[in-house]
C-alpha cells in the first residue's frame, strides 16, 4: 500500500457537515471515500491509501483539482483505493461531496 | 463483326480459362453439388497458382470448412495465391501463409490473427497490398482485385444451387457479383441442402459448386455486450453524448461502433433520453448491426429503422418479429448486407461514434498497437466526412457551419465522434503525443501508418471530463488545447495550458458535465434500461436468445 | 431519475440496507468513522475497508424495530474476518437485550476470509451460536440472499439456520462454492464455468423449489423490503416456536427423505422435473409465475 496525506487550501462549504458520509466500495478498480468534518475551515485534508504504487503525482493532481472545483474547506477525506482510474476517483469524490454538502454551485 | 469479337482467345480469355477449370472438375461431380470428401480435389482442380482467391471471411460468418480444405491442398500445386477478403479471422487463413501458399494479401481486418500476421510480415513471409476499409476493398473487387475463385458460406442451398444466406448475408453478394460476372468461379459451403429455400439470396447461375459442410459455418457473436459490464464512467459519458451532442444537434440518423461505451448510450435512450423528452427527436434511423443492447430502445418506440451490416447470434427471432424496424425478406428472416450498410453509414448518417485505443494531439485516432496488424474494418468509412454528400439535414448543416465558418456556399459536415475514457485498463493513457501506429508502420514496412480516423474528420471527443468540439477551434493550437483539455490526468492532459483551456470552456469549445446540466451523482448503473443479458431477454419478450456464454440461467 | 427499479444484486450493501428499512430510521453501530478495520489485512499490506465489509445497526421496518446487518460482497467476496464477524456477533448479542421484532441478515458472502482464516472460522462458529441464542429468545432471524457472492461456506450454514430465507433467483446458496467443488473433485463433478448450470444448482429458484429458501422474490430492493415487512409482521402475530428434540428429529427425517428422493439428480432440471410440468421453462419463468406454479403465496 502507498499512503500519503495532503492538506489543500479550499474555500469552506456552504453548509455545515451534519453527518459524515461514506461513498463507494473497496473492490478492484474502485475505492471508498469517507467524508468527515475537520476543524480548519479553509483547508481540505485528504488521506490516501492506495494499492497502486507510483501514481502519487496523478493523485495529487486529481485531488488539487477537486479542492479547486468544490468548496471543500473544513472537510476531511479518507480514501481507501484498490486501483481506481483517475476518472473513477474524480467521480467518486464529486459524488461524496454532493451527498455530503448537496449540489455543488 | 460478331464472330471476330468472340474469336477464341482474343476477348474471352477469362471464359476460356473458366471452361478449362470447370472441365477439370467434371470428374468430381456431374452437377453443382460436390460431396465434402471431394472438396480438396475440387479446389486443386479449379484454383491455379497465382490466382486471386477470396475465402469468404466476414466480420462474423466464416467459410471455415472451405478454409480448412484449402489448407489441405498440395502446396507444390497451389502457391503464390493472392488472398483478397475482408477479414482474416481463422487460424487457417494464416496457416496458408505459413505453408507458403499465399504470397500477397489485401484485406480489411484481422482481429484475432493480428499478432501472427505481424510476425509473418516482419519475417517477410508475406506482402500486404493494403489494409482497406470494407467498402474500399469491395470497390476494388470491381476494379483491380476481382477474385478468380471465391469460396463462400451460405446457410442453405437447394438442389439447383440457389443459395439462402439468411440474416448473415454480410459480404456474400458483393463477393459473388464481382467473381461470377468476371469469369471467376464461385464455390459455396452450406449448412444444409434442401428442396425449397425460404428465399433465394444468390441465384444458382452465379454459383458453380455447392458443398454441404460437415459442421455449420462458424459465426462469432461479435456484437453482444453484457450490460452487467458497463461502468458508471461509461454511463456518465453516455449521458454527455446524449445531452451534449445528440440533443444539441438533433441527431436522427447515425451509426454506433461496437463497444461498452456505445452500448451504454443505447441503454440510456429509453431512460435518460426519454426523460429529456428526446424520443422521436434523436436516434430514429440507424446503420447498425442488431445490437442486443438496442432492444430496450426499440421496444420503447425510439427507433424507426435499422439496416444491418451483419446479424448477431441469438437476434434472429427478434429481428424477424420486428419487420417494421429491420430489413426482413418475404420469408420472414432478416437480410443484412455489409456493402450497402457501409454505404448507408458513410452517406446517409449524420453521426458516427465509436471508441479507440489512442488519440494524438491532431486528433488522429487508432486502435493499432505494436506487434499487431489488425486493420479497422468499417470504422474509417463511418468515421469520415462524406464529401460527396449532397443532401442536407439540420445536424449536418449545423456541423458544417461550425466547422467551415461563414463561407458563402452552404455545406454540411458529418459528425465524427470518439468516446473514450482518458485511461484504459492498467492505466494506459488513451491520449498520446505520438500514435503507436507510426512504429508499427516502420516495423511492418507500411506506406501509411494505420490510422482509423484522421484528425481532419474528427469533430468531437467525449471523455469523462466532457466534450471537446473540434469544429469550433480556429487554430491548430486551439485544437491541441481542446484535446488536452479533455485528456484528464494523462501526461497529455496534465500538460494543458490551463488558461487557454478555461478560455475554450468559456467559448463552449470544451463543455464539462456541469456546463451541460449533467449531475455526476446521477451517473449510476440504475439509469441503464437493462443491467443484464436477462433484462434484455425480458425486454424482447423472450424473442432474444442469447448464446450460451452470455447466459447464467 | 426513474430507469429501472433499484436492483438488489447491483446495489452496494449500504444501498441495500438503506433501501430496505424505513427512511431515515437507520442508526449504524461501529460506523466507518470508528475505523474498526482488519488488523490481519493491514499486516498483509492490502486494502482495508473502514467498515470491514459489513454494516450493522438498528432501524425500523414499517415501524417495527429491527436489527440489521448487510455484508458487502464486493469487498473480498463478503468474506468473514475477525472484525467483520465480531460486528455481526455483537449485533446478535444486542438483540438479546434490545428484543427487536426481528434480526435481518443481508448475506452476501463466500464464507471465511482466507487472509484471516482462523479468526474467520471462530467468527463463524460464534455466529452460529449467536443465531441460535437469538432464536431461543423468541426473536426471529431472517436471511436475505440476493448479492453476487450468494451465501456460501460458513455463511451458507448461518443462512440455513435462519427462520426465513428470502432469495432472488440471482442469489445463490450452498456450502462449497462451485469453484471449490471443481478444484477438489474435478470438472466432471461440477463445471464452475457453466454459469447456467451453477445457477440451476445453487440459485434461488432451485433453493426455493427444494424448500431451503422460504421465499423467492424479484431482484429489486422494494421486493425484498415488502417481503421483509410481511415476515416481520407474521412473526409478530405468530411467535417463534421453540426448538425441541422432536422438531429437530422431524427435520432430520425430512432431510433424509429429500436426499433419497433427489439422490441421482445432477442438475436443477431433474429436480424441477418433479415439481413443474415444463422443467425446461423454469429458468426463463418470471418470479411471479414460478411462485404461482410452485403453489405458494408470498
Amino acid at each position: 500500500m502507498e499512503k500519503f496525506t495532503l492538506a489543500l487550501p479550499s474555500s469552506s462549504p456552504p453548509l455545515e457537515v451534519i453527518r459524515s458520509t461514506i461513498c463507494g466500495v473497496v473492490s478492484s478498480g474502485n475505492l471508498e471515500i469517507l467524508v468527515e468534518s475537520n476543524p480548519k475551515s479553509d483547508v481540505c485534508t485528504l488521506v490516501v491509501n492506495t494499492s497502486a504504487h507510483g501514481f502519487r503525482e496523478i493523485w495529487e493532481a486529481v485531488l488539487h483539482d477537486f479542492a479547486l472545483r468544490h468548496p471543500a474547506g473544513g472537510l476531511g477525506f479518507t480514501i481507501n483505493d484498490a486501483g481506481a482510474t483517475p476518472a473513477v476517483v474524480s467521480l467518486r469524490l464529486d459524488q461524496a461531496f454532493e451527498i455530503c454538502c448537496g449540489e455543488a454551485k | 463483326m460478331t464472330t471476330a469479337d468472340t474469336s477464341v482467345g482474343r476477348w474471352n480469355k477469362l471464359a476460356i480459362s473458366r471452361a478449362e477449370r470447370l472441365a477439370r472438375a467434371k470428374r468430381l461431380t456431374s452437377g453443382r453439388i460436390v460431396s465434402a470428401d471431394k472438396i480438396v480435389e475440387l479446389l486443386e482442380a479449379v484454383i491455379e497458382s497465382g490466382d486471386r482467391v477470396c475465402i469468404e471471411g466476414n466480420n462474423q460468418k466464416q467459410a471455415d470448412f472451405l478454409a480448412r480444405s484449402l489448407v489441405k491442398t498440395n502446396p507444390d500445386r497451389l502457391r503464390d495465391l493472392h488472398l483478397v477478403q475482408s477479414v482474416l479471422a481463422l487460424p487457417e487463413h494464416i496457416d496458408l501463409i505459413e505453408r507458403g501458399q499465399v504470397s500477397r494479401i489485401d484485406f480489411s481486418f484481422s482481429g484475432p490473427q493480428a499478432a501472427r500476421l505481424a510476425r509473418l510480415v516482419e519475417s517477410k513471409k508475406i506482402t500486404i497490398g493494403a489494409i482497406h476499409t470494407y467498402l474500399e476493398l469491395f470497390a476494388r473487387y470491381f476494379v483491380d482485385l476481382t477474385p478468380r475463385v471465391a469460396l463462400i458460406a451460405a446457410q442453405a442451398a437447394d438442389r439447383e444451387g440457389n443459395l439462402y444466406t439468411g440474416p448473415n448475408t454480410e459480404d456474400t453478394p458483393a463477393i459473388v457479383e464481382a467473381t461470377a460476372f468476371k469469369g471467376g468461379i464461385v464455390i459455396a459451403q452450406v449448412n444444409e441442402i434442401v428442396d425449397k429455400l425460404p428465399r433465394v439470396d444468390i441465384p444458382a447461375d452465379w454459383v458453380n459448386f455447392v458443398v454441404q459442410a460437415p459442421t455449420p459455418n462458424y459465426i462469432e457473436p461479435l456484437f453482444t455486450r453484457d450490460p452487467a459490464q458497463i461502468s458508471e464512467i461509461q454511463v456518465l459519458m453516455g449521458m454527455i453524448a446524449i445531452k451534449g451532442l445528440y440533443a444539441e444537434y438533433g441527431i436522427k440518423r447515425l451509426n454506433h461502433g461496437i463497444g461498452f461505451d456505445t452500448a451504454a448510450i443505447e441503454l440510456l435512450l429509453p431512460t435518460y433520453a426519454a426523460e429529456l423528452g428526446l424520443k422521436g427527436k434523436i436516434c430514429t434511423h440507424w446503420a447498425l448491426n442488431p445490437h442486443p443492447t438496442l432492444i430496450p430502445a426499440i421496444e420503447a418506440g425510439f427507433v424507426e429503422s435499422v439496416h444491418c451490416f451483419g446479424s448477431e447470434v441469438g437476434m434472429e427471432r427478434y429481428t424477424a418479429a420486428r419487420p417494421d424496424i429491420f430489413f426482413v425478406g418475404g420469408d420472414g428472416t432478416m437480410r443484412s448486407n455489409r456493402a450497402f450498410s457501409q454505404a448507408a453509414g458513410h452517406y446517409a448518417c449524420d453521426l458516427f461514434i465509436g471508441s479507440t485505443l489512442q488519440i494524438d494531439l491532431q486528433a488522429n485516432s487508432s486502435t493499432a498497437t505494436k506487434g499487431r496488424i489488425a486493420g479497422f474494418g468499417g470504422a474509417p468509412n463511418m468515421g469520415a466526412d462524406a464529401r460527396g454528400r449532397r443532401h442536407a439535414s439540420p445536424a449536418w448543416l449545423r456541423a458544417g457551419k461550425e466547422g467551415r465558418g461563414n463561407i458563402e456556399m452552404p455545406r454540411g459536415q458529418k459528425l465524427v465522434v470518439q468516446i473514450v475514457e482518458t485511461f484504459r485498463e492498467h492505466m494506459h493513457p488513451t491520449f498520446v503525443e505520438r500514435l503507436d501506429a507510426w512504429e508499427l508502420a516502420a516495423t511492418a514496412n507500411m506506406e501509411l501508418p494505420p490510422v482509423m480516423i484522421y484528425g481532419e474528420d474528427m469533430t468531437h471527443i467525449i471523455t469523462e471530463e466532457g466534450i471537446a468540439n473540434l469544429l469550433l477551434c480556429t487554430t491548430p493550437q486551439e485544437r491541441e488545447q481542446a484535446i488536452r483539455g479533455v485528456a484528464g490526468y494523462t501526461p497529455v492532459g496534465m500538460a494543458r495550458d490551463k488558461r487557454m483551456v478555461e478560455n475554450l470552456r468559456d467559448r463552449g469549445i470544451i463543455r464539462r458535465p456541469e456546463d451541460m446540466g449533467i449531475r455526476k451523482r446521477d451517473a449510476t448503473r440504475d439509469l441503464l434500461a437493462a443491467r443484464s443479458i436477462k433484462d434484455l431477454v425480458h425486454a424482447s419478450g423472450g424473442l432474444y436468445e442469447p448464446p450460451k456464454q452470455f447466459r447464467n440461467w | 431519475m426513474s430507469g429501472l427499479q433499484i436492483s438488489f444484486l447491483e446495489a452496494s450493501a449500504r444501498k441495500r440496507l438503506i433501501g430496505l428499512v424505513d427512511a431515515n430510521s437507520f442508526t449504524e453501530f461501529c460506523p466507518p468513522e470508528m475505523r474498526k478495520t482488519s488488523p490481519h489485512l493491514a499486516l498483509l499490506d492490502i486494502p482495508l475497508a473502514l467498515d470491514d465489509g459489513v454494516i450493522v445497526g438498528a432501524a425500523t421496518l414499517a415501524g417495527h424495530s429491527i436489527l440489521i446487518a448487510a455484508q458487502e460482497g464486493r469487498f473480498y467476496g463478503g468474506a468473514v474476518g475477525e472484525v467483520h464477524g465480531a460486528k455481526i456477533c455483537g449485533l446478535l448479542g444486542k438483540a438479546l437485550t434490545d428484543r427487536p421484532s426481528a434480526v435481518l441478515l443481508l448475506v452476501d458472502s463466500g464464507g471465511v476470509r482466507l487472509h484471516e482464516a482462523n479468526a474467520g472460522l471462530i467468527a463463524i462458529s460464534e455466529l452460529v451460536r449467536s443465531v441460535l441464542d437469538v432464536q431461543a429468545a423468541g426473536i426471529p432471524v431472517f436471511a436475505l440472499v440476493g448479492g453476487s457472492c450468494g451465501a456460501f461456506g460458513g455463511m451458507g450454514i448461518v443462512t440455513r439456520l435462519c427462520d426465513e430465507v428470502v432469495m432472488s433467483e440471482q442469489g445463490r446458496l450452498g456450502l462449497s462454492g462451485p469453484e471449490v467443488i471443481e478444484t477438489v473433485k474435478g470438472v466432471e463433478e461440477f463445471d464452475s464455468r457453466d454459469r447456467a448450470l451453477v445457477w440451476r444448482v445453487t440459485g434461488g429458484k432451485l433453493r426455493r423449489a427444494v424448500g431451503e429458501a422460504t421465499q423467492l422474490v424479484d431482484d429489486l430492493i422494494p421486493a425484498f423490503r415488502s417481503i421483509a415487512i410481511k415476515l416481520t409482521e407474521k412473526y409478530q402475530s405468530q411467535p417463534l416456536a421453540s426448538i425441541d428434540l422432536d422438531s429437530l428429529l422431524e427435520k432430520q427425517a425430512e432431510l433424509v427423505k429429500r436426499r433419497a428422493r433427489f439422490e441421482r439428480a445432477r442438475d436443477g432440471l431433474e429436480i424441477w422435473q418433479e415439481v413443474f410440468s415444463e422443467p425446461s421453462c423454469v429458468p426463463d419463468m418470471t418470479v411471479a409465475d414460478f411462485n404461482r406454479q410452485l403453489g405458494v403465496q408470498a
